[in-house]
């Protein structure tokens, strides 16, 4: 839909716009034209690519889940509760943002490891995560909760809490508001919240590959599949990345609708 | 706003890039004489320890040259000298990966084989697993690293486990030599197939378990001096290859050959 603006937009913002779009898309445009077309299908289709990309899917989702079980909570904490070393915790909690992925593996390892911190009495009850798929969507879960942290408590700030404070004056227990009125009024930022950690979760690769390993069908996600046919068979893993690009295009396209429907 | 400040920006952004990315010069690839010489070497990551040895003996021989390395997966760096990445000498980890240059204008001189490297088991420090042969690798239970069959240590593992008949059934299988040690340090794995020089390399993080028949699968390192695309296009370009050709003489020598035997590496045929 397009709207004339009241206020036009100051006319330099339009060449940085444009050279910032095409510094974006270009990239992109060019793992397009490296495709070996007429074996497209094949590359794409291969058991490793197959067995990689369900894999992805599976572990992002179920990464997404975890990150909506825990970070809906933890947004509700940041947002709402006031207390005096909020700060800190909050860039804490938002940490993994800036971590390099390869040091967030590191610091999963030497947790849940068999020689980390919790790792040695899961060992000690027979209980090994490294080289599992759990390790894969631990480590999915970890890089990519912040994001979903971060545009959820904008949100409810955004939102503001007259709403709740006028249910809750009314006699609605907290349950009852947070159902009934927080909830419905962040949904649009829960649902980018939710994306964002999706499409992260999915392009994950430095911390797999320190914390979980990369086996095909177990811990081989789509990113380690294309890092390792890179090695042998590079239009194998062109193939593979405009699979992963075409994916989170549509992901983030469905999403968007589903926003702009709320 | 007028036109002043805005021509003094575009100028600090100019003068930044320059500073950044080296506006005019040309790498400093043979044109001025020995004065302020770069010579590029690309080399396999396993060579990191043994070439900057290397690369100090090279830089007190010849006055005012410096030697830069660039050490990464042998594939990685054919893949970034076939994109035109600046490389004078090539140092792989296997020949499969000189072959792909062979085949290219890159190449200017035949590769020289200066080393090998065989296979050897890592445990971590106590061998938690009790591994004592090759065989014991395949023993239910043990939680056992290999690299990829894609990267050159991965099939060399493929090689000795079709020579052995011993099927090993790995908890992961890695990017990288070093991803495999650094599975074994931490204690994660009770086993991986590293080479030799990466045991001695990780000193008393690992033990190493040798075993015979790693010989099934020996990896011949080739090194060669190459046309780079800067030279190419100097007309002045003996000077650069003749440092690149004196470099890689240096690594055949006897010096260089002991630096890479007590790293580990044995000689080649």
């Amino acid at each position: 839909m397009k709207q004339q603006r009241p206020v036009d937009l100051p006319r330099w913002v339009y060449l940085p716009a444009l050279v910032g779009a095409a510094f974006v898309l270009l990239p992109l445009v060019a793992v397009v034209a490296k495709v070996d077309w007429p074996s497209f299908l094949d590359l794409v289709t291969s058991e490793d690519s197959r067995a990689a990309f369900w894999l992805s899917l599976r572990t992002s989702l179920a990464s997404t889940a975890a990150c909506i079980v825990l970070g809906v909570p933890m947004a509700m904490v940041l947002a709402r509760w006031d207390f005096r070393y909020l700060g800190v915790l909050r860039s804490l909690v938002l940490l993994p943002l800036v971590l390099p992925p390869v040091v967030g593996g590191l610091a999963l390892l030497y947790t849940f490891g068999r020689r980390g911190l919790l790792g040695q009495s899961l060992d000690a009850m027979g209980i090994q995560i490294a080289f599992s798929t759990i390790a894969v969507v631990m480590a999915q879960t970890f890089v990519a909760l912040p994001f979903l942290v971060v545009s959820l408590e904008g949100s409810l700030r955004t939102a503001g809490d007259r709403y709740e404070v006028a249910a809750a004056s009314l006699g609605a227990s907290p349950t009852t508001v947070f159902r009934r009125i927080t909830l419905p009024l962040v949904l649009p930022g829960l649902v980018s919240g939710a994306v964002l950690a999706f499409a992260r979760a999915l392009g994950e690769f430095g911390a797999t590959i320190t914390f979980a390993g990369s086996l095909q069908g177990r811990t081989r996600t789509l990113p380690l599949e294309i890092y390792l046919q890179r090695e042998t068979d590079p239009d194998a893993a062109v193939a593979l990345a405009l699979v992963l690009l075409v994916f989170a295009v549509l992901v983030i396209g469905f999403a968007r609708q589903g926003r702009g429907a709320v | 706003m007028s036109s002043r400040p805005r021509r003094a920006l575009l100028a600090t952004a100019v003068l930044s890039v320059c500073l950044t990315a080296g506006c005019g010069g040309d790498d400093g690839s043979g044109a001025s004489g020995d004065e302020g010489t770069t010579l590029t070497v690309y080399a396999a990551a396993s060579l990191t320890q043994t070439f900057e040895a290397i690369g100090a003996e090279f830089e007190k021989q010849h006055d005012g040259v410096t030697v830069e390395f660039s050490f990464g997966g042998s594939s990685d760096l054919v893949s970034q000298i076939q994109e035109g990445a600046p490389a004078d000498v090539f140092a792989s980890a296997d020949t499969a990966n000189m072959d792909k240059l062979t085949g290219e204008d890159l190449q200017a001189a035949d590769p020289q084989y200066f080393a090998t490297n065989t296979l050897e088991i890592a445990v971590p420090p106590g061998n938690p697993g009790a591994v004592r042969s090759f065989a014991d690798l395949a023993k239910a239970g043990l939680n056992v690293v290999v690299c990829a069959p894609e990267v050159p240590c991965g099939a060399a593992a493929v090689k000795v486990e079709e020579a052995t008949g011993v099927d090993i059934a790995p908890v992961s299988e890695e990017q990288s030599v070093t991803d495999v040690l650094a599975k074994v340090t931490s204690g994660e794995a009770d086993a991986g197939l590293v080479y030799v020089t990466d045991v001695i390399a990780a000193g008393d993080d690992v033990e190493g378990i040798a075993f015979a028949e790693s010989a099934e699968a020996v990896n011949t390192y080739p090194i060669a001096a190459l046309k780079d695309a800067s030279d190419r296009d100097s007309p002045d370009s003996s000077d650069s290859s003749g440092l690149a050709q004196a470099f890689v003489d240096l690594v055949m020598s006897a010096e260089g050959q002991q630096i890479l035997a007590d790293a580990g590496f044995a000689p080649a045929g």
